[in-house]
């Protein structure tokens, strides 16, 4: 891999993320994500290249790096499906998808399709309990209240580079509420 | 309870289309409260908000429910150096998705609660901290307080007084034990999320050893109707010990799952029913989860009288939580229910603590023997012996988070652990 580096938009970025903390120290979760937004991972390369940035020993960063789920300590598909399984969504459903998925695009979770298009994840609450099943894509939008259909619609647009835009899911909640008022 | 509920307009997120933008919230007396605190601040004094909050009652919403105005008068006097205040926009325990909303639709109102906060316990930044996930909210609440900077309402001499205070945000990537008070206060230091020892407790040391007062996010939204209309009004919604207008996350097996504002102390059932339409395919109810994954279980012939408030819920068994009930019918394998909890908190320990790391993984191991049909009855003691050993003998609560659902859970619902483990059950070879 050749030689890692920050352009000098994002060194002006992460002054930013600096000066909003006391320490330095309190950049490094920040400053992964955007080592992760631009180079798609943080494998170890990546995350040296972060602790040189912000002048910190590496093995913070990795024990950072390694704590949280979202990083991704290994290269993953263009999209990432993670679908949640948990409480809400797996009593609504959440394995039927995760399941649809893995048939659908012929891996299991925690794997990536052959042309390095697709990763589907098992993931654990999303804190989308209403709106279950559903999934994030890659640390992005929430898809909500998923249906087999809807999830065949969503790998077929992100074929074709469409992606979901954010779904607001409350509004209706609240003529719901007016309407159980009036009942 | 003071009022109906199905005559409660709600007050947190009101039916009011554009809230979250600055100048709406404002045509909807947005900052008025703020505004009075800073234009009268000996009437307004720090000791006259924090008692105004602390007669307000309004209980904590991130799922422990102690008093918040209690809670800021822990912070010591200042010193002259930096004091913080941490908000806890972290949300994860499964069935709880209610803080979402207001970053979503009444940003301004957590703002501006968060500001009068931080006036009383005199903070020089607030922090708010919200889980990775929500990177779509962040975005949304990133643009409300870049406005409120806009318009005077945060940064250097507030709205020209001598009142000075700075509001950042940032977000984790991915770790339920971040939610845990000391735990975000390391995640915010940019460290992995390990829950510290208290004490000493945050309002001595807390961000960089300095005193930090923790708050939900819900809790500091209450914060502005409290000082616009007084605790007095404040304490007749809802039940009287445990008042104010709550979020309620409804998911599960019924028809219209959702968040729906009304004032604590709703009947459960009548939630059920009639605020979320009932159970899905005209089901029977079996069982709700009542606050979050880790309050215990109820069966459904434990709910008749059972209101939403800490003293109700108390007496029927488990606990308030953070009002986000899963309600379960009557096809529902409490068995898969319980391991998939157990999995959760087996996934999320933080791994500090060995009592622990090692006992969520042992009380999911158990679970996956008798889902898979492979469990003995002794199975069942060993379960309730290793949660006896977690509980309280940790740096912070996720152990005990791990362990009542698993102890409770398998007394109200033994008969379908135990039909599970019947040797008669398997094959004889």
């Amino acid at each position: 891999m050749a030689e890692l580096s920050f352009t000098e938009e994002e060194l002006q970025e992460i002054e930013r993320i600096k000066a909003k903390f006391p320490t330095v120290k309190a950049a490094t979760l920040r400053v992964l994500w955007v080592a992760q937004n631009k180079y798609g991972h943080v494998e170890p390369e990546v995350q040296s290249l972060v602790a040189e940035t912000l002048d910190l020993p590496k093995s913070h960063v990795a024990g950072v790096a390694s704590f949280y789920t979202q990083y991704y300590k290994e290269k993953k598909g263009k999209f990432v499906l993670d679908v949640c399984t948990c409480l809400s969504c797996q009593l609504c459903g959440g394995y039927d998808i995760l399941h649809h998925l893995e048939e659908k695009l012929d891996i299991e979770a925690g794997e990536t399709t052959d042309d390095g298009l697709f990763t589907v994840n098992e993931v654990e609450c999303l804190g989308a309990c209403g709106y279950a099943p559903m999934l994030q894509l890659t640390n992005d939008v929430y898809v909500n209240n998923l249906t087999k259909e809807k999830v065949d619609t969503l790998i077929e647009n992100l074929k074709n580079g469409k992606k979901p835009e954010f779904e607001s899911m409350a509004m209706p909640e609240l003529e719901k509420r007016n309407q159980a008022a009036s009942e | 309870m003071a009022q109906d509920w199905k005559s409660y307009e709600p007050l947190l997120i009101p039916d009011i289309p554009n809230l979250q933008e600055i100048d709406v919230y404002e045509d909807n007396d947005g900052y008025k409260a703020w505004k009075k605190v800073l234009s009268d601040q000996n009437k307004w004094s720090r000791n006259n908000v924090i008692n105004e909050v602390k007669a307000a009652n309004i209980r904590g919403r991130g799922g422990a429910g102690f008093n918040a105005g209690l809670k800021w008068s822990f912070m010591p006097e200042p010193d002259g150096g930096p004091r913080y205040l941490a908000c806890n926009g972290d949300e994860s325990e499964p069935g709880t998705f209610k803080d979402r909303k207001i970053f979503e639709y009444n940003p301004h109102l957590f703002i501006e609660g968060a500001l009068i906060a931080g006036y009383a316990m005199k903070v020089d930044v607030i922090y708010v901290y919200i889980r990775g996930e929500y990177i779509s909210w962040v975005h949304q609440l990133q643009k409300a307080v870049d406005d409120a900077y806009e318009k005077g309402y945060l940064g250097e001499n507030i709205l020209g007084t001598d009142v000075s205070m700075e509001m950042e945000l940032t977000y984790g990537a991915g770790a339920y034990i971040c939610g845990e008070e000391t735990a975000m206060l390391e995640s915010l230091e940019g460290k992995r999320g390990y829950p510290r020892t208290k004490p000493p407790f945050p309002a001595q040391k807390g961000l960089w050893n300095r005193p930090t007062t923790i708050n939900n996010i819900e809790t500091l939204a209450n914060v502005p109707l409290i000082i616009n209309n007084g605790a007095d009004w404040y304490g007749n919604i809802g039940s009287e010990e445990h008042p104010g207008p709550i979020l309620y996350g409804i998911s599960g097996h019924v028809n219209r799952p959702g968040v729906y504002e009304y004032p604590s102390g709703v009947p459960v059932l009548d939630l059920i029913n009639e605020v979320a339409g009932g159970i899905r395919g005209g089901k029977e109810l079996k069982a709700i989860i009542p606050g979050g994954s880790s309050t215990p279980p109820l069966r459904a012939d434990q709910l008749e009288g059972v209101t939403m408030n800490s003293d109700s819920l108390k007496d029927a068994g488990s606990m308030m939580g953070t009002a986000g009930m899963v309600v379960m019918d009557e096809d529902t394998d409490m068995v898969e229910v319980l391991w998939r909890i157990a999995h959760f908190y087996k996934h999320e320990s933080c791994g500090q603590c060995t009592p622990c790391r090692e006992g969520t993984g042992w009380l999911e191991k158990v679970l996956i023997k008798i889902k898979n049909g492979e469990g003995e009855m002794k199975d069942l003691d060993l379960l309730l012996d290793v949660g006896n050993q977690m509980e309280g003998r940790t740096i912070c609560a996720l152990a005990d988070a791990a362990v009542w659902p698993v102890r409770h859970t398998i007394n109200r619902f033994r008969d379908e652990f135990e039909a599970r483990c019947k040797k008669s059950a398997h094959a004889v070879a």
